[in-house]
């Protein structure tokens, strides 16, 4: 036994052929019972009711059909929700990649007195779970008359926490003597964060950029509290109310339901394949930082 | 263990010390006086504390203050009409049978399902990490891809999934002759299925820490053990735990947070019922603040979790920070 492992040892190589080929069976196996799921609804997204109904279970419809689409499509403003969630989350992008890198720059490379209470607020502020605000919250935005309008929606996530302390992170990375240059050659401050640190912590805002950005178009709570007006709402509200809505079995039920999860998990699915890097690298990052 | 990490804790300590005071301080400052920036720093600083205020801290206050108060429907309008009634929703609280198998439900939760997404997070690591050279991409992205999905859709499949008529469970099992229960509908199972969608929707996150955190060990540590005839599970047990501890104990701490407010996995698969047995503290919160209006009462209820998140936060990241810098 001893000698052995000691052998697999000296010889990875080996090692890797005699345990891949049941590494390897688990491995598609846990990934076939992750991905059955996403399987399940995209191929039920295009089942007929028999094959929808049908007992033992068909994977692959028997017939194709876009019925389940047109129909929700018919029943609910897709577009319109669709466009409302991509409205909200560019928003809250944009200003979380501005604001929380402005104050990252400044606690990674500005020396200013109560620079550490900030800092301590940030960290403080990391902890807070959201649940905590949003009745006080509703009040405010329901006496600004910020309900049902985009501005409600998107103010409470204008400047995370969460990117401040990924900004200041990579930030503080950025070599002083680059900084201290551009000041003795004369550039002003907003010159040094925007032309000179910004560029050089490209992929830390790459990662803010898509964790920002899928935050908000998951975003669930928030939304279904601060809109009314259903052409206010969020795709993932538009979602829950229909499927918690007690009629909607007799306009079609779960193919229908299928279908618009397709529609709400695609875009971000395809995002997150495409950039799938980032993804890794950022949550690695803020965690061992 | 205790050699790379005990001796790092005071030198980090004076490090972040924030002004370090004293004269060394102040001379070493008058000479870089070029890199003194109070004005600068708190433009840039503005912004975010801005929205800070407005956004964050000022409801943080206001839903303590709201707790000690009648805050009702009529109040929404008139939030300064709300009448000051003590401790008396706390109090209630404690006697109010819902809420506390709302506590109940969330420790149930929380107790099952942090360390199953721990321990299979860190299983899926070893497994990527270990052996898997070919399509680990696939898999990464396959292990990872329910944690960025957006957890209404989500749960609106997983509900199918489990539907005891037409669910793919169901189905399966009578195809083998066996009858599924009725996952959602009963009181037994409800909360299982939620915690295993919870836990498969985020176990990649702790994958994906993990996998930073073995890529971070040493090859000669792990060579080391095994000439010394370290079989995989004292490898696992004796060296990847050990020298994983300070990511784990962090994926442990946002888990349990995350787990702690749970409520979008209850509100759409099965809106806290069968009676009760899935309402949670944050959908009992969120009912009694927008269903009921009872305003006043929900933000105590923010608070006692609130407290508990803290409390249960702190411990951990006390353990945390021992264990690294």
């Amino acid at each position: 036994m001893t000698a052995d492992t000691a052998t697999k040892a000296r010889t990875p190589r080996r090692t890797g052929r005699m345990r891949t080929p049941l590494l390897y069976t688990i491995a598609s196996v846990a990934l076939l019972v992750m991905a059955a799921p996403f399987l399940w609804m995209a191929l039920s997204a295009f089942k007929t009711k028999q094959d929808l109904t049908a007992s033992p279970p068909v994977w692959i419809p028997s017939r194709w059909t876009l019925d389940n689409f047109t129909a929700l499509l018919d029943q609910l403003d897709m577009p319109q929700y669709f466009l409302n969630s991509l409205i909200v989350a560019v928003l809250v992008t944009v200003s979380n990649l501005l604001f929380c890198s402005m104050l990252g720059y400044a606690l990674a490379k500005l020396d200013f007195t109560g620079r550490s209470k900030v800092f301590a607020i940030v960290l403080a502020a990391l902890m807070v779970p959201g649940n905590l605000m949003i009745l006080p919250l509703y009040v405010l935005m329901n006496g600004l008359g910020l309900i049902d309008t985009y501005a409600g929606l998107v103010l409470p996530f204008a400047a995370g926490a969460f990117g401040v302390f990924l900004m200041r992170q990579f930030m503080l990375s950025v070599p002083d003597e680059l900084l201290e240059a551009a000041r003795l050659d004369g550039a002003g401050e907003w010159y040094i964060f925007w032309r000179i640190v910004m560029p050089l912590v490209k992929p830390a805002l790459a990662t803010l950029t898509i964790f920002t950005f899928l935050g908000s178009w998951n975003n669930f709570i928030w939304p279904l509290i601060a809109t009314n007006d259903p052409d206010k709402y969020t795709l993932p509200v538009a979602l829950a109310t229909f499927a918690n809505d007690p009629n909607r079995t007799v306009g079609g039920g779960n193919g229908m339901l299928m279908a618009g999860s397709l529609l709400v998990v695609l875009p971000v699915l395809a995002v997150f394949i495409v950039l799938q890097r980032h993804f890794t690298q950022g949550i690695a990052t803020a965690g061992l930082k | 263990m205790s050699l790379t990490t005990g001796p790092a804790v005071p030198q980090a300590a004076v490090d972040k010390s924030p002004d370090s005071g004293g004269k060394s301080g102040r001379a070493r400052r008058g000479r870089r006086s070029l890199s003194k920036h109070n004005l600068t720093g708190w433009l840039f600083s503005t912004p975010f504390l801005v929205l800070f205020g407005v956004f964050m801290l000022f409801p943080i206050v206001a839903t303590l203050l709201m707790s000690f108060t009648d805050f009702g429907a009529r109040n929404v309008t008139r939030p300064l009409e709300a009448e000051f009634v003590g401790l008396d929703n706390y109090t209630q609280l404690f006697q109010d049978d819902k809420f506390l198998k709302a506590l109940f439900n969330t420790a149930y939760f929380v107790v099952v399902g942090v360390p199953a997404t721990i321990v299979l997070g860190l299983l899926a690591a070893i497994l990527l990490n270990n052996g898997i050279d070919r399509a680990r991409t696939l898999f990464r992205v396959g292990f990872y891809a329910p944690v960025v999905t957006t957890i209404v859709a989500v749960a609106v499949v997983w509900r199918f999934v489990l539907d005891p008529s037409d669910g793919l469970i169901a189905s399966l099992a009578s195809e083998v002759g066996l009858t599924a229960p009725d996952f959602l509908g009963s009181e037994t199972w409800a909360m299982p299925s939620l915690i295993t969608m919870a836990v498969w929707r985020n176990l990649g996150t702790v994958m994906v820490l993990c996998i930073a955190g073995l890529q971070a060990i040493p090859v000669d540590v792990r060579e080391a053990a095994r000439l010394d005839g370290a079989g995989a599970w004292q490898e696992l047990r004796r060296i990847t735990v050990p020298l994983l501890r300070p990511t784990l104990l962090y994926a442990t701490v946002i888990t349990t947070i995350g787990y702690l407010n749970v409520f979008e996995e209850p509100f759409v698969m099965t809106q806290g019922g069968p009676s009760d047995s899935t309402l949670t503290v944050s959908l009992d919160m969120y009912r009694e603040g927008f269903n009921f209006f009872h305003m006043g009462y929900a933000s105590a209820m923010a608070y006692v979790l609130f407290v508990v998140i803290m409390g249960i936060t702190v411990l951990q990241l006390r353990l945390l920070k021992d264990n690294t810098r």
